[in-house]
């Protein structure tokens, strides 16, 4: 009997073992999976939450019916990988021995990483986060009694989960306040490391004229070096006193990838982007947000990755080479309030273009352009997820970005 | 890939001015290329661009600034006193390195 343990059941690993558990043989293939929360998160939904657009019970949903039957599914936390003798160790004491580790336990928002975030005494009083389902719902009521002053979105450092959802949440921000009447009474600031409201050139302009319409004041190549009472500093000294502020706090990979020797400064596992695999070990694969390869670290990463690592891994577990090659792929929906959205479309190599998705000129979504087709389908993924992604069903979209539908432009527009 | 003329040497770089041969930077341009964004390296200047040109050649990519404090000691408060207002970008131009990829 040959094992597969998968740490993390979330996003990427769910659908590893529900996948491979179809494609490899039950009585030669033992497949297990350790995590140590008995529910699953839609992460995407936490975004929507302070506001009141989505209910807790939309975004959770219990483990355990989530994995496909014939998976042993451990609950447990991971004290470290031993990889010189091919075994985790919970921290109950448990070894769980492996002949393939896939390493899938994401990253977590650490605000313990700056000083005064947490430190402070404004934690969740006046700071808060929405990277975390506490903290989203803590934001809500937040908002709720916020009757004006300055609202500060701040992105402490990249990479983070799912790198539009700042923006999304100021523009969605500014459309909650002019719904409650209030906004001429709320000064919206958006305080970032990069140098502009995103990182490549056409989207970058998109969103920032974007938040120059919504009178959005972008604060840009702002890293943060810590929080003074109700001022955010930078390292060059630049101060941002808000009276409520939404960090996205430092985004870390687990602390036992750390404590196993297997991560970078950011306890990210170092991966060839393409197949997955563990740099110097040839029995781990990192998937999702856990590994260190130059994406967004969002969902449909995960997804498209998935979807090429599975049939990889069956080559790979059959002494063969690996074949397939991720190309970096990802789409996300920006929400821009009032019921629209805009998707983006990019991998490694091509930048977030115009055009539409997926077929060329029908769409039906249209990227890097606010319309309400693209909101609808952002809402209608939450049933995506749950019934077609996670279970491992095939999605009618292929993995690697394709170039059909997008309009380059030319360096005048 | 244009070709720009720094120090009488030919040198390969990027539309931002970035180098893009590793081996066609050596210390003397790393003067050159510093003095052109005005700054004179000092001996804690060259302890960073080291750091970095050691880091790219294991690493194949341009460490960010939160890497060459951890692990390469020099905390990111002096990176911000050394290179002012874009540490990273300007270290790895000097370094003649690429520019530090965003990640998205």
């Amino acid at each position: 009997m040959r094992r597969l343990l998968v740490v993390g059941a979330g996003t990427a690993g769910t659908m590893v073992v529900n996948k491979l558990r179809h494609r490899l043989a039950p009585d030669q293939w033992l497949i297990s999976v350790v995590e140590p929360s008995d529910t699953h998160f839609y992460q995407p939904g936490y975004l929507f939450l302070p506001f009141g657009a989505y209910t807790p019970e939309q975004v959770t949903r219990p483990t355990r019916p989530l994995i496909t039957d014939g998976v042993d599914l451990v609950y447990g936390e991971v004290d470290r990988v031993a990889a010189d003798r091919n075994r985790v160790l919970l921290t109950d004491g448990r070894e769980l021995p492996y002949d393939y580790l896939v390493i899938a336990t994401g990253v977590t928002p650490r605000p313990d990483q700056t000083p005064g975030m947490l430190d402070g005494g404004q934690w969740r009083e006046r700071i808060f986060d929405f990277y975390t389902y506490d903290g989203a719902l803590a934001l809500a009521r937040a908002l709720d009694r916020f009757e004006g002053g300055r609202l500060v979105v701040h992105i402490t450092d990249v990479p983070i989960k799912c790198p539009v959802a700042p923006l999304e949440f100021a523009f969605l921000a500014d459309a909650y306040f002019r719904r409650r009447g209030i906004r001429d009474r709320v000064e919206l600031v958006y305080a970032t490391p990069l140098p502009g409201a995103f990182t490549k050139p056409v989207a970058s302009a998109r969103l920032g004229s974007m938040l120059d319409d919504r009178k959005i004041a972008v604060e840009a190549d702002f890293l943060a070096e810590r929080i003074d009472g109700t001022t955010l500093v930078s390292y060059d000294e630049r101060e941002i006193p808000f009276d409520l502020l939404v960090t996205v706090p430092l985004n870390m990979g687990a602390d036992y990838v750390a404590r196993s020797g297997l991560g970078n400064e950011l306890n990210l596992v170092p991966v060839d982007r393409h197949t997955m695999l563990a740099k110097g070990h040839d029995d781990i694969f990192a998937l999702g947000d856990a590994n260190d390869i130059p994406t967004s670290k969002a969902g449909s990463v995960a997804h498209f990755a998935v979807e090429v690592f599975i049939d990889n891994f069956l080559e790979y577990a059959a002494g063969r080479p690996m074949t397939g090659s991720f190309d970096g792929h990802a789409n996300c929906f920006v929400e821009s309030g009032d019921g629209r959205a805009l998707l983006i479309d990019f991998n490694y190599d091509t930048e977030p273009l115009p055009g539409s998705y997926p077929v060329p000129t029908l769409g039906p979504f249209r990227l890097l352009d606010e319309a309400a087709v693209n909101h609808w389908g952002k809402l209608a993924f939450r049933w995506m997820y749950w019934h077609v992604l996670l279970p491992g069903r095939p999605i009618p979209l292929p993995a690697h970005m394709s170039m059909a539908g997008k309009n380059i432009p030319t360096p005048q527009e | 890939m244009p070709v720009t003329t720094i120090a009488g040497r030919d040198i390969h770089v990027d539309d931002e001015g970035f180098l893009t041969t590793y081996d066609e930077w050596d210390p003397d341009l790393a003067e050159q290329l510093a003095a052109q964004i005005g700054i004179e390296l000092t001996d804690a200047h060259r302890k960073a661009i080291d750091f970095l040109r050691a880091d790219y050649a294991t690493q194949g990519e341009t460490a960010n600034l939160r890497r060459v404090s951890t692990l390469g000691g020099i905390p990111t408060k002096e990176l911000f006193t050394l290179f002012p207002k874009k540490p990273a970008k300007k270290m790895a131009y000097i370094a003649g390195l690429p520019k530090p990829h965003g990640c998205v």
